[in-house]
């Protein structure tokens, strides 16, 4: 595991989003791992300050699940997202232990019938090595405008 | 096309004993109408106490749409006011919250008052000096609003005067905001975070009838609710504990039986609650040394009675939905016609281990975020419904469940939870407040 093999998996990460492959998506993910995302400026906790989400698998495989469910009438018209990625910076490195910390500057874009709505910030990733392969321990989402009262966010930034 | 202003029959004949029409969730001028009558004339809450704990501390509020202002004094006692500087209207303090120091300054010209409200200075005054500035209200500072009532730390204001007082207003009702206040062993709730914000594009009352519609969970929300019990069986198979993330939505797909038993209470004035002899808040798991502290602080008969008192969903006609049990309200606070801002504001049960906080901000973030699966299913029927109903098929909105001939407006009443009573109720209040406004209107 190198700084390119983290590069490509963040991308990579994102592409899985914009083409809707939930589950090789979800396969990216640690069983131990939370999908975080703050309510607040420089959030340190996230059990005991309010968060928009705070997601461990099981949590997010019911959000996938959902998605393709026949009663699931606020997917009839279906989402689409679009992830727009600066380059990744390493926050931290450790090719021998396999694990490694990344922040990326993001413009999101989600979709549904009509409606078009636009999202900036950062995503942090905490990434380990398991059986040679990289998965996701902590990807955290810090939108700009975190407390701005939004309409449905139906898919993952 | 003005056909309701100046009109209180009209607007009086928008609401049947079983259906009303269309108008009320669509019509602009009726949206314009409820800002003018309907949010001035009834109590609307403000805030918490625990948001101003100290001298100079403030909040920020609207009723309707008017911005208000609500502060802690250097005396302690807390004063609400129209929040726009009598000089020009400048909004005087523009964030959430905040403190001011000992006074405001409006950023404007600098015209300043004390945090009760008073005009402390204008810079050069010798400007008004003979002008008759004395003789006119912008001389009196902050305007106040008409009334305003902190009930155990909870604040209401009505920017009317006259009509009904607090107590008569919420009368009985307010029981619910007293449970949820007992439920802390030092009798004392706390605001500390800010709340969750989310944006719906409909009317605000579909919101808040959403609240008691017990016949809606097991099939709007089969989707996320009932993925999560389905995915929870495949995935949890030998785990010994259900996660309190499962306990906290697989209650929605309770079925009609279930709501049916459950029950629904109605209030005079529109309030009322479901959930009366059961809800879908019982069964959460006990959280280690709660009990022991609560009958420490009330005794044991007392605390079983707090405790087994689990309300649902609790109305406080217009616009606000109190859930005790898990310590969360929501203010559904109208922006226009068809767009409506939710908050949901989570309070710390003060005493009380920290896990009932971690709960109640898991419950908030599941089932009260923009990003959460269950309001994506309820956010969905409501834009449907606004849409729907620009439909000229049918021009009234059907709300007969278990209607019985026999059912009296204005009292309390415990009926089968699956009625769509406290909606016929929430109506007819709808009715006598923005009617009753009207009429004063018109023969003042
Ligand atoms: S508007 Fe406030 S001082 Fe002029
Ligand atoms: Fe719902």
């Amino acid at each position: 595991m190198n700084r390119k093999d983290v590069i490509d998996f963040i991308y990579n990460e994102a592409d899985l989003l914009d083409r809707m492959q939930w589950q090789s998506w979800i396969e990216l993910y640690h069983p131990d791992a939370r999908y975080w995302m703050p309510l607040e400026w420089q959030q340190t906790d996230p059990v005991l300050q309010p968060s928009l989400m705070y997601e461990d698998l099981l949590l997010l495989k019911v959000r996938v699940e959902r998605l393709a469910g026949e009663r699931t009438f606020s997917q009839k018209p279906k989402s689409r997202c679009h992830h727009l990625l600066q380059a990744p910076q390493l926050t931290a490195l450790d090719e021998a232990a396999g694990t490694a910390s990344t922040r990326t500057s993001f413009i999101y874009t989600e979709t549904r019938g009509d409606v078009l709505e636009r999202f900036s910030g950062w995503a942090s990733h905490d990434l380990v090595t398991v059986d040679g392969a990289l998965r996701i321990k902590l990807k955290r989402i810090d939108l700009i405008n975190f407390d701005a009262p939004f309409s449905n966010i139906q898919l993952f930034m | 096309m003005a056909q309701y202003t100046g009109n209180a029959e009209a607007v009086s004949a928008l609401v049947r004993d079983t259906e009303v029409h269309r108008d009320v969730y669509v019509d602009r001028e009726i949206f314009e109408l409820e800002m003018e009558h309907l949010f001035p004339s009834t109590w609307i809450y403000i805030g918490h106490a625990s948001q101003l704990p100290n001298p100079g501390d403030f909040i920020t509020a609207t009723v309707g749409r008017q911005p208000v202002l609500a502060t802690r004094h250097s005396n302690g006692t807390i004063h609400v006011f129209h929040n726009r500087c009598p000089h020009k209207g400048v909004k005087i303090a523009s964030e959430a919250c905040g403190n001011t120091g000992k006074f405001f300054r409006c950023p404007y010209h600098a015209w300043s008052f004390k945090t009760d409200g008073s005009l402390l200075a204008i810079p050069l005054k010798k400007g008004y000096d003979n002008t008759g500035l004395n003789e006119v209200q912008a001389s009196e500072g902050l305007a106040k609003v008409a009334e305003f009532r902190v009930y155990r730390d909870f604040l209401f204001a009505k920017l009317k005067p006259g009509g009904l007082s607090f107590e008569d207003f919420f009368g009985e009702s307010l029981s619910t905001i007293d449970n949820m206040i007992d439920r802390s062993p030092e009798g004392q709730l706390r605001i500390e975070a800010t709340p969750i914000r989310y944006m719906h594009t409909c009317n605000w009352k579909m919101l808040v009838e959403n609240q008691t519609d017990t016949c809606h969970p097991m099939v709007a929300h089969e989707s996320s609710a009932g993925t999560a019990i389905k995915v929870w069986e495949r995935e949890g198979a030998g785990s010994t504990e259900t996660p309190m993330a499962v306990q906290l939505y697989a209650p929605f797909m309770s079925p009609y039986e279930f709501y049916e038993k459950a029950g629904l209470r109605v209030w005079a004035n529109g309030h009322g609650h479901s959930g009366v002899a059961n809800s879908i808040h019982a069964d959460y798991s006990d959280i280690p040394g709660y009990f022991d502290s609560m009958v420490a602080a009330y005794g044991g008969t007392r605390a079983r009675e707090i405790l087994g008192d689990v309300r649902h969903n609790s109305i406080y006609f217009p616009n606000l939905l109190v859930k005790a049990p898990v310590q969360i309200i929501r203010n559904f606070i109208p922006i226009a016609v068809d767009k409506t801002l939710v908050e949901s504001w989570v309070f710390r049960l003060v005493g009380a281990p920290d896990k009932f906080y971690e709960r109640a901000l898991m419950y908030n973030r599941f089932i009260n975020a923009p990003t959460s699966i269950v309001g994506h299913d309820d956010l969905e029927m409501y834009e449907r419904a606004q849409e729907g109903l620009n439909s000229d098929g049918n021009q009234w909105v059907n709300l007969q469940r278990l209607y019985d001939e026999d059912e009296e407006a204005d009292v309390t009443a415990v009926i089968n939870g699956t009625s769509e009573r406290q909606m016929r109720n929430q109506f007819h209040a709808w009715k006598k407040f923005m009617t009753g406004a009207m009429q004063e209107g018109a023969a003042a």
